[in-house]
């Protein structure tokens, strides 16, 4: 059995108790959320707290609701109630998507949206899903709440700019009507992290893309998205060369690292053909030609 | 057949599985779950460094570290000529280094505390000063003159060979070869995997010191091997040695052999006078327990420009690890891969293997290969899909021209097996049948047609393969380990009311013995199943005998129960003469009774004439009373199952990835004892199958670092990669088994990998790639499709 290091615990009991927690533990405390990829890393003794702030209890940050014409998700939502939001589903089915081929079911019952932004893991599904569909995150410390652009809150690899007692509380996604959205992933076998993935939602324009999102994970691309394919692709025909050209366009612009899952040749091929995939299962979806 | 058939409950049929009753409800018994009064508990201390001298080892912060009991080092190891113990093989291996540490996660120290945590914690406190030393890595540069020498351990060792080892008549394969119309080369790797139960392994070692009597509780398929060898290492007295192996979950070869870990367990409990317990972790497990396959093989193939196969040969290169600690019986260093004519008929065949030592783990055990026969199938089943490609036939008929015919029966090979009965044209049509084959084919075309004309349709493979496997090991006169025979022993007693205690001396790792066993006794003796209690993995409570591996139980130690049944059955029939008071020569087996002939009236079952054993009445000579008996079976020859897959594959070419459509497997295996037991072996077997030929891998970096020790990174399959199976069988009784059963657990997953892999380079074929090495990741097929596959031994780079 691998066990941990020894480590303080703390239950929090509101969102307030919680960063007076962090603060009096000071920086090499960590909250705790669905604590599935905290715990293996302390396991494994790769992470070493001092103390975990368990967020558990605060059922107050699980919800999924519109609120004029943002999406709320709020940072303690488990994957498995983000793959079964009707709501998400209608406005977002990238969500849907990505939500069905991260992880299993064991770890989606338990794991939280809020974690899987704030583990900043290079090949986290979701920071690709929110990179594209433009989200912004709401953290809260000990001097009130900021706003934070998703395309900003990686700072890098297992990376945020949140403060050590900063609490990533809630993220927003804008609606806009019209759109379609989609996810595409390649993996290894189910359950296992992205070889590489990409998200895409576009908009219209007759047959013209009006305004296109990209997002990439385990490429290497900065901040999980890829904007100069968008630029690139704005005002363009939504026909399947611009997207290749566009999917060509986000892949010149990763960094992507040879490991077990391929080489990195290969991984810049998955950029261009999920890129490319992504964006015209977005385009089907937003004419209505495909659920 | 009705569909209101009863469930059989003497005899041989598809009946429940005894000992899922306690594993369905969480009450199984395995080693971690042993708890003794007053017992510590140990934690091992590894390798950081594939190859580094130990400069010095402070342990002082550790044994002050709160709840520590002992810190064992090599040196105190050392002091009591333990460092280094024997391996299966004839070599030696550390216990703990002293001099250097060869592969990353080797055995370094062993802490001993009051509670798990503490040992763990306490691992962290101990110093070692390493100096680092160059690795060997691949295995094509161990015999390099300046790769550094792994083993200077070994006085007569000046490089990093092993052995060189053959097989086969190398002038008569040379001559058939140089006068044949086709010859076809292929470089052909199966690479190292592992076991990977999901039990790691462990040991609960309890030194009586009054008594003198050690018990271990340790996770091992060959319970009174371990003993044996114990008694001989440590020189404690073998009957003051019990080893139990309790509920096990998963062996496949991993739990043949002696660990560092358990020896380690009992020297702590000597040490410390109180139980120790060592369980290890998953990582670990993964990284220090012993791998699997490991051959770089050339392989050619030589045959007549229509399609008659003359010869084979194969020069492989096998990567051992840094000990050579491979189980197999002593003859056969390369295990049984001169088998690797397989199926076909042939003139000539050749084999060579030259094995080397590099900087990873040990082993070579197994996994589920019946002695390296999975490396040998693979080979030959690649080298008749390669050679299929060059004549431009269909590879199902290229090998069914080619198999044996069932009038060659016994044969006997050109590397010297003799395969005892087999109907392999009979497999292969009836596999071909199941999948719709020539359908497959026209659909195969049909794909490739639409991709022509612009369709974005996926890629279609059809993968064949037909295995003959060797188990049973072995006939004592060919087959020893260590110097012991592999025969096997077998106890019944039946009590006076006719229930029956089987002992056996093999040992379940999941493979259903408590209910095969049994019902090899019930079919011989007319007992229900329930009424059969089999006793196994206790060396106090059990006959001597080699244990569960290299799919040996049926053929050896289920031949030994079905004799032994018979002794109790012929017991029984003197009883059965006295209480009808006829002669034995008057009565006859029928109906599961003792009848007199011809009288249908006058029979005694068991259960009566058990009772009567045991009873006041008057016995003839011949017999003591009661009915109980032993026997030790000494298999005449091993026994040879076979088979045919079909597998059926769709491949995303723009980005690699493979979606196994369908597989097809008819087996044959003799005699069915219980046919869902079989199925059960078949289905596992099969998904080992898909994780080798997919997505299983061991690949170490250039510093020698394992890249894949724990289960994010070595792969499982699901059964979300796995299809629906569809099984068939064809029955071919071993004429020399005695219920005509040949074995079963290793075929699926000896058969499949090549099929897999046949049915990708298939759908490849439009992009002219040959081969590609397992495992066929997206990022292997899509690197081949580019021409540049990867060498999936070392890390990705
Ligand atoms: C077997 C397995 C397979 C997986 N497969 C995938 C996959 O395919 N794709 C994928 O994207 N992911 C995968 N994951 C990762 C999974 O999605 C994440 O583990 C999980 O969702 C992270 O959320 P959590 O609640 O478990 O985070 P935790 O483990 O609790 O925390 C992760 C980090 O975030 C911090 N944190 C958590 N919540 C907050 C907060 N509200 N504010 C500030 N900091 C916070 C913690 O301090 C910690 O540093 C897999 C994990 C496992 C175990």
């Amino acid at each position: 059995m691998q066990v941990p290091a020894p480590f303080a615990y703390e239950r929090a009991t509101s969102v307030e108790h919680a960063i007076e927690l962090l603060s009096r533990h000071g920086p090499e405390a960590r909250v705790v959320a669905g604590g599935h990829s905290l715990i293996p890393m302390m396991k494994l003794r790769l992470a070493q707290p001092d103390a975990l702030i368990d967020i558990n209890n605060l059922s107050d940050l699980s919800y999924i609701r519109v609120e004029g014409d943002q999406l709320l998700i709020g940072a303690l939502t488990r994957h498995a109630d983000l793959l079964d939001s009707a709501v998400a589903g209608e406005h977002f089915p990238i969500f849907r998507d990505a939500e069905q081929v991260i992880a299993d079911p064991v770890v989606r019952n338990f794991g939280t949206v809020g974690g899987s932004l704030c583990q900043a893991d290079p090949a986290e599904d979701l920071s690709a899903a929110f990179a594209a569909v433009g989200a912004s995150v709401v953290a809260r410390g000990p001097n009130g709440s900021r706003t934070i652009d998703v395309r900003q809150l990686h700072a890098g690899p297992y990376e945020t700019v949140l403060e050590p007692n900063e609490l990533l509380v809630e993220i927003r996604v804008p609606i806009r009507p019209g759109g379609g959205s989609a996810y595409e992933k390649v993996e290894r076998r189910v359950g296992d992290y992205p070889v590489a993935a990409a998200g895409a939602v576009v908009w219209l324009d007759g047959d013209t893309v009006a305004e296109a999102g990209i997002g990439l994970t385990a490429v290497g691309a900065e901040h999980f998205a890829a904007p100069e394919a968008e630029t690139a692709l704005r005002g363009r025909p939504a026909t399947d060369d611009s997207f290749a050209e566009a999917g060509r366009i986000a892949a010149q612009h990763c960094h992507p690292q040879p490991d077990q899952r391929g080489p990195a040749e290969y991984k810049r091929q998955l950029a261009v053909e999920l890129t490319t995939r992504a964006l015209r299962r977005a385009t089907a979806r937003a004419r209505g030609q495909e659920a | 057949m009705t569909v209101t058939e009863e469930r059989p409950t003497v005899g041989f049929g598809s009946t429940l599985r005894k000992e899922d009753v306690r594993f369905v409800r969480g009450k199984g018994t395995y080693v971690d779950d042993v708890n003794l009064p007053g017992m510590l508990h140990g934690a091992m201390l590894r390798s950081p460094f594939a190859h580094a001298r130990i400069v010095s080892i402070d342990t002082s912060a550790a044994e002050a570290h709160p709840g520590v009991k002992a810190v064992i080092t090599g040196e105190t190891l050392a002091g009591l000529n333990l460092a280094w113990m024997p391996t299966l093989s004839y070599d030696t291996q550390a216990v703990l280094a002293t001099d250097k540490v060869r592969f990353q996660g080797q055995e370094v120290a062993f802490v001993i505390a009051e509670d798990h945590y503490s040992a763990r914690d306490a691992l962290e406190l101990i110093e070692v000063e390493y100096e680092e030393l160059p690795v060997v890595v691949d295995a094509k540069k161990a015999l390099d003159a300046d790769a550094p020498v792994i083993r200077d351990d070994k006085e007569e060792q000046s490089n990093n060979h092993i052995y060189d080892w053959e097989a086969g008549d190398k002038a008569a394969t040379d001559e058939v070869f140089s006068s044949a119309d086709v010859v076809v080369a292929e470089d052909i790797l199966y690479p190292r995997t592992h076991p990977a139960p999901l039990e790691t392994c462990g040991a609960v070692a309890d030194m009586d010191k009054v008594t003198g009597k050690l018990t271990v509780w340790t996770t091992t398929q060959a319970p009174h091997a371990h003993r044996t060898v114990y008694a001989l290492v440590a020189g404690l007295p073998e009957h003051k040695i019990r080893i139990i192996s309790p509920d096990i979950g998963g062996g496949f070869g991993g739990k043949v052999g002696i660990y560092p870990g358990y020896v380690l367990a009992i020297v702590g409990s000597i040490v410390a006078g109180k139980p120790v317990k060592w369980v290890e972790d998953r990582s670990e497990h993964l990284m220090s327990t012993a791998f699997a396959r490991d051959y770089h093989m050339r392989g050619e193939i030589a045959a007549t420009r229509d399609g008659k196969i003359l010869g084979l040969r194969v020069n492989t290169l096998a990567d051992h690890g840094a000990f050579h600690s491979t189980a197999q019986p002593t003859k056969f260093p390369a295990g049984f891969f001169h088998v690797f004519t397989g199926s076909y008929d042939l003139q000539a065949a050749h084999c060579k293997v030259t094995a080397v030592y590099t900087n990873k783990a040990p082993g070579g055990v197994a996994y589920a290969c019946s002695f390296r026969i999975t490396e040998a199938v693979y080979l030959v089943e690649r080298m008749v899909e390669l050679l299929a490609r060059e004549l431009d036939m269909d590879p199902a008929e290229l090998r069914m021209k080619n198999l044996l015919r069932p009038e060659q029966f016994p044969y006997t090979t050109p590397t010297g097996w003799e395969y005892d009965s087999g109907d392999y044209q009979k497999t292969l049509t009836k596999a071909m049948e199941m999948a719709g084959y020539q359908q497959l084919r026209a659909e195969q075309a049909d794909r490739l047609r639409r991709r022509e004309q612009g369709e974005n349709v996926p890629l279609m493979g059809i993968g064949v393969s037909f295995f003959t496997e060797a188990v049973g090991a072995g006939p004592r006169k060919h087959m020893d380990i260590l110097g012991l025979g592999m025969a096997d022993g077998a106890e019944l007693r039946v009590h006076p009311t006719g229930k029956a205690v089987l002992r056996i001396s093999v040992q379940t790792q999941g493979q259903g013995h408590e209910t095969t066993f049994a019902q090899i006794v019930g079919n011989e003796l007319g007992l229900p199943t329930e009424d059969i209690e089999v006793v196994h993995g206790d060396t106090d409570q059990t006959p001597f005998g080699l244990g569960t591996y290299g799919s040996r139980s049926t053929p050896v130690s289920g031949a030994a129960t079905a004799v032994v049944a018979r002794k109790v059955r012929e017991r029984a029939r003197i009883v059965a003469a006295a209480m009808l008071e006829v002669s034995t020569d008057d009565l006859e087996w029928q109906e599961n009774r003792w009848q007199v002939r011809g009288d249908p009236e006058k029979a005694k079952t068991i259960q009566e004439i058990a009772l009567a054993a045991h009873s006041s009445l008057e016995l003839p000579e011949g017999i003591e009373g009661h009915l109980d008996a032993t026997t030790v079976y000494n298999p005449p020859n091993l026994t040879y199952p076979f088979g045919a897959y079909i597998c059926v594959v769709d491949v995303d070419p723009d980005t690699g990835q493979v979606h196994l459509r369908r597989f097809i497997a008819v087996d044959d295996c003799g005699v069915r004892i219980n046919p869902m037991i079989v199925e059960g072996q078949i289905h596992g077997g099969l998904a080992d199958g898909v994780g080798m030929a997919l997505m299983q891998v061991m690949a170490f970096d250039a510093d020698g670092n394992h890249m894949g020790a724990n289960f994010m990174d070595y792969l499982l399959p699901t059964a979300k990669e796995c299809p629906s199976w569809e099984l068939g069988e064809t029955v071919t009784p071993s004429p020399h088994h005695p219920i005509g059963a040949k074995g079963v657990g290793e075929s699926a997953t000896v058969g499949s990998p090549a099929a897999i892999v046949n049915a990708v380079m298939d759908a490849l074929k439009p992009y002219g790639v040959r081969h590609a090495d397992m495992p066929l990741s997206p990022a292997a097929v899509w690197s081949a499709i580019q021409g540049r596959p990867l060498r999936t031994d070392l890390a990705i780079t």
